[in-house]
């Protein structure tokens, strides 16, 4: 007999072992995240995906489902909570999505439309982040990094190069390469990774690539986030 | 001092047998010898461990200790707590600065000497102090800086400074069953392997201690489930990562009861039988270092630690085990069990995704119990005494005793050992606190309480502590307080999680703009807001905590926040006169028309 749980008052099939997040991706429901991706071990670190677990408030991505718990994921108060995160990857970056080479396919960008985000709410950081133009084909733009660290376990665990790493703590914190010199170039670090792909925002783009697909044309231009969480994804598994 | 050529690179990684596991421990050492770790000492190190240069950085440039530029012969890092604040700190850090000429947070210009402040260091009933080249002076005055001057200027050796500024009272002015009473050392160990790990245990469980940490999890459990769990090996860790402000009954317990501690450890190390055992210590209680190994070494010669520990032997052969001591680097963060494990394993510390816990999948993913130093010690009496003894102490829900590292506004500040049970307001009379206006009880993280509730009463079920207990008079601005925490929480945040990375930022920040005269209701508002953000959010109690002082502060002592608002209702959180600054700079004007009107 399959394993099941209730998420929001529908019924989820589970197998032994897969997260909340996976089994409801499975099942094609949506819950809103970041740092997640299917294909990465889990990370836990964005919160969007925060849900409660029978009462208790804890992240889709990293708890296990267990028979009969009962989630809930999309209530006013969770939601708003999320837009609030979202708000606060906006303000501690430099995000200006209308001069953005990613936007329209960039998933921070789609989480906030999804959200309803119409301002950034909170106070801006304004911090000084560097951009490193150093590759010849791949581009670090700082500014936008949210620090999800997608890129960090796609070049460890799929690239096995170790391109990437976060450096500093709080709100220090940022993304750094495997250079004494600190710049992209000077790494092993190629177009063809998975790591030059995987990132959410703009913070790492192929050069040369940025406007192939003119604004207006792009992803999530015409879908909600909900309806294609992650661009080229594979169908659902089951549903 | 130590120059950079002294710095020998490859007999540190080999003395930490070229474990990368060990990179904290390896980043120590370097940044004592060198006193930096540059940029060129991260690629060697990369290839002499053979591990990414990015890792090593990562790890290197997370704890506040390490640091890739000089900061000169002699590093003066004043400790920053608002007790330290309360007894004068900040005018003493200028008077010290002023006489040597220099500014903080900036090299001296002849590359001597570096001031900054750091995170409290644990000598808060000796404040305010502070750490040279990471050695803690404590009860600073302005003799005591004069002296400290002196022999900076004469460039005189940390080794050669006169060895009373260093010496640092256990202040123990309550004795009790952990601090007042003999102990041989042995005489727990004894009596365990006398009895058995089963039998032990079930005293543990009788004794109904739980963890001092604060989080009061029940030791036996803890125990019994990384005894059951499966694993290549089991681990003992002990947490002297002692980092919440106004917490220091953790040094008065490895200063003076060491054997105590090390010996709950082994005990533990029986019951669920782990072969090695790790002591964390925190960086700032360097001090110790020594002296604590030395303890062991006389330990190992007395047969308690090591090979066929006390002769015994049964149907598995001898009894071996072990204890390391790691230091830490400045990371508050790293007295969180799962951040410390991390630490411990050389990564930078941030808390790990739970479940599973430690007793399951803790030190290199092995079982591991991790507890308190207190803890530990109540052990080792347990160990010795039997549980239904240390049972009987304290109330039923808090069995025992409880170490209380008091500081502030009273006339007794030091370590007092107390029942579970006991009220606030007799503590405040047993310390001479009789002008007491709040009490922060257990540090930022835990409960500020009013002089409207000094009948609670310290014990799990209502104020729960890891220690630390500040006293207020009516005098002290409790915003004040608030705002020292919140730039705390902002400085130890791990920067992993959304929430409390930019969380405790904004807290800071709003706090920054009240105490500036441009805040509002508005922004006490957004502060209860992000209040409910981080404790719902956040990955691990430092978020989940960290908005407390200034909610708490608010609602206890409203009339701190509202004497400084603006106005009641909306301020604009950008300064628009501010915005023309550039603009006066350009066309050198300053007049009255060049400025917005101050409304």
């Amino acid at each position: 007999m399959t394993k099941t749980f209730v998420l929001d008052g529908k019924v989820i099939p589970f197998e032994e072992g897969e997260t909340i997040m996976e089994a409801a991706s499975a099942a094609g429901v949506y819950i809103p995240h970041l740092c997640h991706h299917p294909e990465f071990k889990p990370h836990g670190s964005c919160k969007l995906c925060t849900v409660s677990i029978g009462g208790r408030l804890g992240a889709a991505c990293t708890n296990k489902a267990a028979e009969g718990m009962k989630v809930e994921s999309e209530t006013a108060a969770l939601n708003a909570d999320r837009l609030a995160l979202t708000q606060m990857l906006f303000v501690e970056g430099n995000h200006v999505c209308p001069s953005c080479e990613k936007s329209g396919n960039c998933q921070l960008q789609a989480v906030a439309y999804h959200l309803g985000m119409l301002t950034p709410h909170f106070p801006h950081f304004y911090p000084a982040r560097d951009v490193d133009a150093s590759h010849p084909d791949v581009m670090l733009e700082r500014n936008r990094c949210i620090l999800c660290e997608l890129c960090v376990r796609a070049s460890r665990d799929i690239d096995g190069k170790n391109v990437f790493g976060i450096g500093g703590r709080g709100i220090k914190a940022r993304l750094i390469v495997n250079s004494a010199s600190g710049r992209l170039a000077d790494t092993d670090m190629s177009v063809t990774d998975r790591a030059a792909e995987v990132c959410p925002t703009g913070a790492i783009i192929r050069k040369r690539h940025g406007f192939t697909i003119p604004i207006g044309k792009r992803l999530y231009d015409h879908h909600d986030i909900a309806e294609v969480p992650v661009a080229g994804m594979k169908e659902p598994k089951r549903g | 001092m130590p120059e950079p050529d002294v710095c020998d690179l490859p007999g540190i990684v080999a003395r930490w047998h070229h474990d990368p596991t060990n990179l904290v421990q390896i980043l120590r050492e370097v940044q004592e010898s060198c006193g930096t770790i540059p940029s060129d000492t991260l690629d060697r190190l990369a290839a002499l461990l053979n591990v990414p240069r990015v890792r090593i950085e990562s790890t290197a440039s997370f704890y506040a200790f390490f640091h890739a530029e000089s900061h000169g012969a002699y590093e003066i890092l004043f400790s920053d707590n608002i007790i330290d604040r309360m007894a004068g700190k900040e005018a003493l850090k200028q008077y010290f600065c002023e006489r040597l000429w220099l500014e903080p947070r900036k090299l001296s210009e002849d590359g001597l000497v570096y001031v900054d402040d750091t995170a409290d260091i644990g000598l808060a009933d000796q404040a305010p102090a502070m750490l040279v080249n990471g050695y803690a002076i404590p009860s600073l005055d302005k003799t005591r800086l004069d002296l400290v001057a002196e022999l900076i200027r004469a460039q005189k050796p940390l080794a050669e400074w006169p060895p009373m500024l260093f010496e640092i009272p256990d202040n123990i002015r309550k004795p009790g069953p952990l601090t007042g009473e003999a102990f041989v050392p042995g005489a727990a160990l004894k009596a365990t392997l006398a009895r058995g790990a089963d039998a032990t245990l079930a005293e543990m469980e009788t004794s109904n201690l739980r963890g001092r940490g604060g989080a009061g999890f029940k030791t036996a459990t803890k125990w019994a489930s990384c005894r059951k769990a499966e694993g290549e090996a089991h681990y003992v860790v002990c947490n002297a990562d002692e980092g919440e402000p106004g917490t220091f009954k953790d040094r008065l317990l490895l200063n003076s009861h060491a054997d105590l501690v090390f010996e709950g450890m082994t005990v533990c190390a029986r019951v669920i039988g782990a072969r090695q055992g790790l002591l964390y210590l925190r960086g700032e209680y360097r001090n110790l270092h020594e002296k604590l190994k030395s303890v062991l070494a006389r330990r190992r010669e007395a047969g308690l630690l090591g090979q066929n520990i006390l002769g015994h032997t049964d149907e598995n052969g001898g009894f071996d085990f072990d204890i390391e001591i790691h230091l830490g680097a400045g990371a508050y963060i790293c007295g969180e069990e799962s951040a410390l494990i991390e630490s411990l394993e050389g990564k930078p510390g941030k808390p790990r995704n739970r479940p599973p816990f430690p007793d399951r999948c803790g030190y290199r993913n092995q079982p591991t119990v991790v507890n308190n130093v207190e803890t530990f010690a109540c052990a080792a009496k347990i160990a010795e005494r039997g549980g239904a003894w240390f049972a009987a102490l304290g109330t039923p829900q808090s069995a025992g005793s409880k170490l209380i590292s008091i500081s502030g506004d009273c006339q007794r500040p030091g370590v007092y050992e107390y029942s579970f049970g006991v009220t606030v307001r007799q503590i405040l009379i047993d310390c001479g606190a009789e002008d007491a206006h709040a009490v922060q009880v257990s540090g930022p993280s835990g409960t500020c309480i009013s002089f409207r509730e000094f009948d609670r009463r310290i014990a799990f079920e209502d104020l729960a502590t890891a220690g630390a207990f500040m006293v207020f008079s009516r005098e002290r601005d409790m915003f004040e307080v608030a705002r020292n925490f919140t730039h705390f929480f902002a400085h130890e945040s791990c920067g992993f999680c959304t929430p409390c990375r930019v969380g405790t930022s904004l807290l800071r920040n709003t706090m920054d703009k009240l105490a500036e005269g441009k805040g509002s209701a508005y922004d006490m508002n957004e502060m209860k807001n992000i209040m409910h953000i981080l404790r719902g959010m956040a990955h691990c109690g430092l978020g989940h905590t960290a908005a407390n002082p200034v909610v708490q502060t608010m609602e206890k002592f409203p009339e701190a926040y509202e004497k400084r608002l603006k106005r009641l209702d909306f301020e604009p959180a950008f300064d628009l006169d501010g915005a023309l600054a550039t603009a006066r700079l350009i066309t050198g004007r300053d007049d009255e028309w060049a400025h917005l009107a101050d409304d």
